[in-house]
């Protein structure tokens, strides 16, 4: 009798990112002519930190693996699945696939969350600065805070070439200050230009913890940016897009 | 690379894989370079940048290389002693864990074998240290016998700050995290710890012919 009682239980499993899963892609939304967004379904789905990415992996009959990585851009509380928010690069392998192909109902194979430096865990004030698809990581951190924790202060600096390239563009609020940098929509009366010291001292951030993502050279002018308005280099987070499709 | 013959291949994937409805391969790596390219990685003939916070700037006359901790007499290379070192010329494959790789990048610097051998380490394990604060680890087994250099050139030029100028480590059998830019020393240490990238996510290791990307690879 007692031999059952006293075998221990099997341990449970801890979930570790890393293992491949196949995902169902439950919604595409188009945001700009070349930026959509894809929710993914996952069976083995775990919550990540606002930052994080997620592995895509593409395989084709020979069995030819081309992966890539890419930043969630939902709140961890919209639980079972991430929103990947992907610019199609034309002459890529990975993000052509998923514009020109992939539909509603297909399958992904991903895995992830991963890495535990580019994430905000709640710290305050907090400055984001975006360019272009450096919006998307931003873009999960300031969900997360609308969801959590409203009150935070927050606000993102968001540069764009044009009106057709603002992602997200319906849910930017009052946390965001705008900039195009080469033609405004008419009528604006708005930021133009790149991102400069005016810019950044208008979103009235200068101490807490810095977000820069974007392509290098404007990560090198975002970062540069945030230590002369008086960031200590050691509170400013960077990602950098190189090429990559 | 005909071997497994793709028939097989495809005949295994479907008995145990996954296959991307409708995708189509658009990256060749020409045949002659198919075997140096490591799994789910590509072929990139820029040079991208991956830095995780702003670019520190050294000056070459405040710059030096320490090799401290666990060795028989802790040493410091000037910039200026540092070039009365043997400078070597190498030729590389290199791959970074964000999937890109390039293929015949080109350094000069000096041998980690010659600074090494001046200050008899006495212990297995490293801990490089970058100006702006980097660190990587590795056992010095990795870093021996031609596995890693000191360079303060690229294609014959100083090496550009964005990458790591003006010295950066060059570990070609790791993903390039291991290459630590903007390199300030090692100390050699008697166990092993996490650096920066293996705390916050990346593979101990980093074998990228193993895929050791993330943590449990």
């Amino acid at each position: 009798m007692g031999g059952l009682m006293e075998s221990p239980l099997p341990p449970v499993e801890q979930r570790v990112p890393g293992r491949w899963q196949i995902g169902t892609v439950s919604r595409i939304k188009v945001e700009t002519p070349r930026v959509k967004s894809f929710r993914i379904e996952l069976p083995m789905w775990m919550p990540h930190l606002p930052g994080q990415h997620y592995d895509v992996r593409l395989t084709d009959p020979d069995g030819y693996h081309a992966e890539r990585s890419y930043s969630i851009a939902s709140s961890p509380l919209d639980e079972g699945g991430v929103e990947l928010t992907i610019d199609k690069l034309e002459d890529g392998e990975v993000s052509p696939y998923f514009h020109d192909v992939v539909v509603e109902g297909d399958q992904v194979e991903v895995r992830g969350p991963f890495t535990s430096y580019f994430v905000w865990r709640g710290e305050k004030p907090v400055l984001l600065i975006g360019g272009g698809s450096g919006v998307v990581p931003l873009m999960c951190m300031l969900r997360h805070r609308r969801r959590t924790m409203p009150e935070l202060p927050m606000r993102l600096v968001y540069s764009v070439r044009h009106p057709d390239d603002v992602i997200y563009e319906e849910e930017m609020g009052d946390e965001t200050l705008l900039t195009f940098t080469r033609k405004p929509p008419e009528g604006w009366n708005g930021h133009t230009g790149h991102v400069d010291a005016e810019l950044i001292a208008e979103a009235g951030i200068d101490d807490g913890i810095a977000f820069v993502c974007g392509s290098n050279g404007f990560v090198e002018t975002g970062s540069q940016l945030a230590m002369d308005a008086g960031f200590d280099p050691q509170r400013i987070r960077t990602e950098r897009f190189g090429p990559t499709g | 690379m005909s071997f497994p013959p793709a028939r097989l291949r495809r005949k295994l994937r479907a008995l145990n894989g996954f296959v991307s409805r409708g995708f189509k391969r658009r990256r060749q790596a020409p045949e002659e370079l198919a075997d140096r390219l490591p799994p789910g990685q590509y072929v990139e003939s820029g040079w991208p940048v991956l830095t995780a916070g702003p670019t520190p700037d050294v000056p070459t006359d405040e710059w030096s290389f320490r090799i401290d901790g666990m060795v028989g007499e802790a040493k410091e290379w000037s910039w200026e002693e540092f070039h009365k070192l043997p400078f070597e010329t190498i030729t590389k494959d290199i791959h970074c864990v964000t999937k890109w790789s390039k293929f015949d990048a080109t350094f000069g610097g000096v041998s980690l074998d010659v600074l090494l051998d001046q200050v008899e380490p006495l212990d297995a394990y490293a801990m490089f240290y970058s100006y702006g604060g980097y660190t990587t680890n590795l056992p010095i087994e990795e870093i021996s016998d031609g596995k890693a250099w000191v360079v303060t050139e690229y294609d014959g030029e100083p090496l550009p700050r964005e990458h790591g100028g003006p010295a950066r480590m060059v570990v070609p059998h790791l993903y390039f995290w291991k290459s630590a830019k903007w390199v300030h020393g090692l100390t050699v240490m008697d166990h092993d710890e996490p650096g920066f990238w293996e705390m916050n996510g990346y593979n101990n290791h980093g074998d990228p012919w193993k895929e050791e990307r993330y943590w449990g690879d």
